[in-house]
């Protein structure tokens, strides 16, 4: 017998038996028409107020926020935030459309590199897929849009998210993925970031920087 | 891992004297106790989402074998490949099949309990793969040759000026002179020792928080970010995971997350939370070659509709360790394996035998903080009870404890001769005690009196009391 035959067995010798097919019903059920569960109310804001939230919640985790009236602002923000840090004129990015579309070249000395990200990237900018206004969380796919190493190895990471799609809750973002990707399937990765890296490992203060970026930069594009 | 936990008295005795120990303790009893308590009184549903978040694992458990299954054929639908392991030495023999066929010679690893509890680290050195711990604590205790003292926050037992012996111990090509007196600086410099090898290592090992049987999906919850650097550069990611791990659907899982971080560390998200389905897709610049998931039973399944069957709702939060007082005083090496607190007073004697951990429920004051803070709702106390009366059962406690509980349990029922005992008994004790009303030594009771005094018995048992306060109340009432 396979150990997979083995473990089986022995669940179903635990919880099953006779009422194995209306257990079978429960768990179609399940799967196929998900509970939403038990949403709390602090995100349940609109317009304005969610937007509000969703930068005080981000703050709080130590996230820089910026607002600006377009996408045609990001790459002048962008440039700012680099003078700002005192930073190299230099960002890594992937190949998303909303990021491309943006006049880059406008901004005169910035290197814009494309393509996943390396050791020596010190920024990265990616485009979000949603964010998350309770806990001022964003969301991030894999794929050559955005690479997941332009998430983890810079320095800086600066994350520009749509107004239009931050969601109060992340049950919102899980159904607008499940209609972009269809039932049952995901991006290879889903990325909710909340905050820059951090560790509490030494005796117990957070200290910001641990192994991924140790600032995160969010621009929100109104409109 | 060897499990030391038959010799919990002789380390808590070793541990309460241990002055560094009890001063890292000391600032862990504040920390996470305040930090958890801000973060619950943010969010008036709290209450409501544990039992939201217990009914979804009560749900899962009592159809595990059908979720387990769902989960295994979404893994493979997204390219996956999922090897099952009944007992801790299978999981190993797996994780080293799957080094071997990627020439693996340094493997990275995320933070993870369940590869403590199947003792990968030592095994795969063993095979000439050196494993590298990249979470913080984890690397801190890797470079001492120590295991975790606590789930989350596996260096909480020590000072910093500790861990800067340790750093300039092994650091050796680094300047003598540098400044690491502050936390920030040993961070650093960890930070830029590990970043290289996460570059070099040909697998990654990570755990996981939650499987998702609805996707194929497994979920990391990390701050550091050093998870998902060891999940996206080597050509391969393992998965190690034990079967509870599973929830049903995207929702449920959110749900469960809305509970854990705000138990464990008092945030309302972690900082990333990953969600992984499968290996690098056609056209990803990055990611790794090959996705495998160890699914590990090692003795789950056989808690499965038992009295323990509730603990498998346990998310590892560590909100019970952090609650509690035995705990915070004497650490989690004390339990001798690998899983500390009440959490771990319940699941040891089910995973490694109550003949070898039995001293671990008994370590309890059964003061009820664990299960008050438990987002999963898990009757702790009640369930070292459980482990109580097994070891009793069995005949594993010692022979004067089980005397003198035998002989308690004569007079017990035998009401009279109790009455007339302790009749007779307590008016000499207090006698004894004298004005002062309390002992500060007294024979057979070594081992409350060394530490405390006995307050002595009133003058007059309870049975006597209540027997003349009936008498004059009547008197009154007649009267």
């Amino acid at each position: 017998m396979s150990a997979r035959e083995a473990i089986l067995g022995k669940l179903r010798g635990a919880v099953g038996g006779a009422g194995d097919q209306t257990r079978r019903e429960a768990v179609e059920k399940r799967l196929g028409k998900p509970p939403r569960g038990l949403i709390p109310a602090r995100g349940q804001v609109e317009g304005e107020e969610r937007l509000a939230l969703f930068c005080r919640m981000a703050e709080a985790v130590v996230a820089t926020v910026e607002r600006v009236g377009s996408a045609d602002d990001v790459p002048g923000a962008v440039t700012h935030y680099l003078r700002s840090k005192n930073l190299a004129p230099s960002v890594r990015m992937g190949d998303d459309r909303r990021l491309k579309r943006m006049d880059w070249a406008a901004q005169k000395s910035l290197e814009v590199k494309h393509g996943r990200a390396h050791r020596e990237d010190e920024v990265g900018v990616s485009h979000a897929f949603a964010g998350v206004a309770e806990t001022g969380t964003v969301a991030l796919l894999s794929g050559k849009e955005n690479p997941t190493t332009v998430n983890f190895l810079p320095d800086h990471h600066i994350i520009v998210v749509n107004a239009k799609d931050i969601a109060g809750d992340l049950e919102t973002v899980i159904s607008r993925m499940r209609r972009k990707f269809g039932k049952g399937e995901m991006p290879r990765l889903l990325n909710l970031i909340t905050g820059p890296s951090r560790s509490g490992d030494i005796e117990q203060t957070m200290l910001l920087g641990a192994h991924g970026p140790r600032a995160l930069h969010l621009i929100v594009v109104d409109g | 891992m060897e499990v030391e936990s038959p010799k919990f008295k002789e380390k808590a005795r070793r541990a309460i004297a241990d002055e560094q120990l009890q001063r890292a303790m000391g600032k862990a009893r504040i920390g996470f106790v305040g930090k958890r308590k801000k973060a619950v009184e943010a969010l008036p549903e709290f209450e409501e989402l544990r039992s939201s978040a217990r009914a979804i694992k009560d749900h899962t458990l009592a159809h595990l074998d059908l979720y387990l299954e769902a989960y295994e054929r979404k893994v493979i639908a997204s390219g996956g490949q999922v090897h099952w392991a009944e007992t801790a030495e299978d999981a190993r023999r797996a994780v080293l099949a799957i080094c071997r066929a990627a020439g693996a010679r340094t493997v990275t690893k995320g933070k993870s309990m369940i590869t403590e509890e199947i003792a990968l680290n030592d095994f795969l050195e063993e095979e000439g793969i050196q494993p590298v711990e990249t979470d913080l604590g984890e690397y801190i205790i890797q470079l001492r040759g120590e295991h975790p003292s606590h789930i989350i926050g596996p260096a909480l037992h020590l000072n910093k000026e500790q861990v800067e012996e340790d750093f300039r111990r092994v650091h050796t090509a680094l300047p003598a002179g540098r400044d690491l007196s502050q936390p920030e600086s040993l961070l650093g410099e960890a930070r830029e020792i590990l970043r290289p090898q996460y570059f070099a290592a040909d697998v990654g090992i990570t755990g996981a928080n939650f499987l998702i049987a609805e996707t194929g999906t497994s979920i990391i919850v990390t701050n550091e970010g050093n998870g998902d650097l060891t999940q996206t550069l080597p050509r391969v990611h393992i998965v190690v995971a034990s079967i509870e791990k599973i929830v049903p659907t995207l929702e449920d899982a959110s749900q469960l997350l809305r509970v854990l971080a705000r138990s464990a560390t008092g945030q309302d998200m972690s900082v990333y939370t990953t969600l992984s389905t499968g290996p690098r897709r056609p056209g990803d610049p990055d990611g790794p070659e090959e996705y495998h998931v160890i699914l590990l039973d090692n003795g789950r399944s056989s808690m499965l509709g038992t009295e323990f069957h509730e603990m498998l709702r346990c998310i590892r939060c560590g909100a019970c360790m952090n609650h509690c007082p035995v705990y915070h005083a004497v650490g989690g090496h004390a339990y001798g394996w690998v899983y500390p607190g009440p959490m771990g007073a319940v699941l040891t004697p089910s995973l490694v035998g109550v003949d070898k951990a039995g001293h671990l429920p008994n370590a309890s004051t059964f003061c009820g903080r664990c299960e008050s803070v438990c987002p999963m709702q898990i009757p702790l106390p009640r369930m070292m009870r459980h482990w109580r009366e097994r070891e009793f059962e069995r005949g594993l406690n010692p022979a004067t404890q089980r005397f003198g509980l035998g002989l308690w349990a004569f007079f017990a029922r035998r009401p009279r001769l109790y009455r007339l005992a302790t009749a007779l008994t307590i008016p000499v004790l207090a006698g004894l005690a004298g004005s002062r009303g309390r002992f500060r030594s007294l024979p057979l009771a070594g081992g409350w009196t060394r530490h405390r005094d006995l307050p002595a018995p009133e003058t007059r048992t309870f049975m006597q009391q209540w027997r003349d306060r009936e008498t004059r109340k009547q008197e009154r009432s007649a009267a």
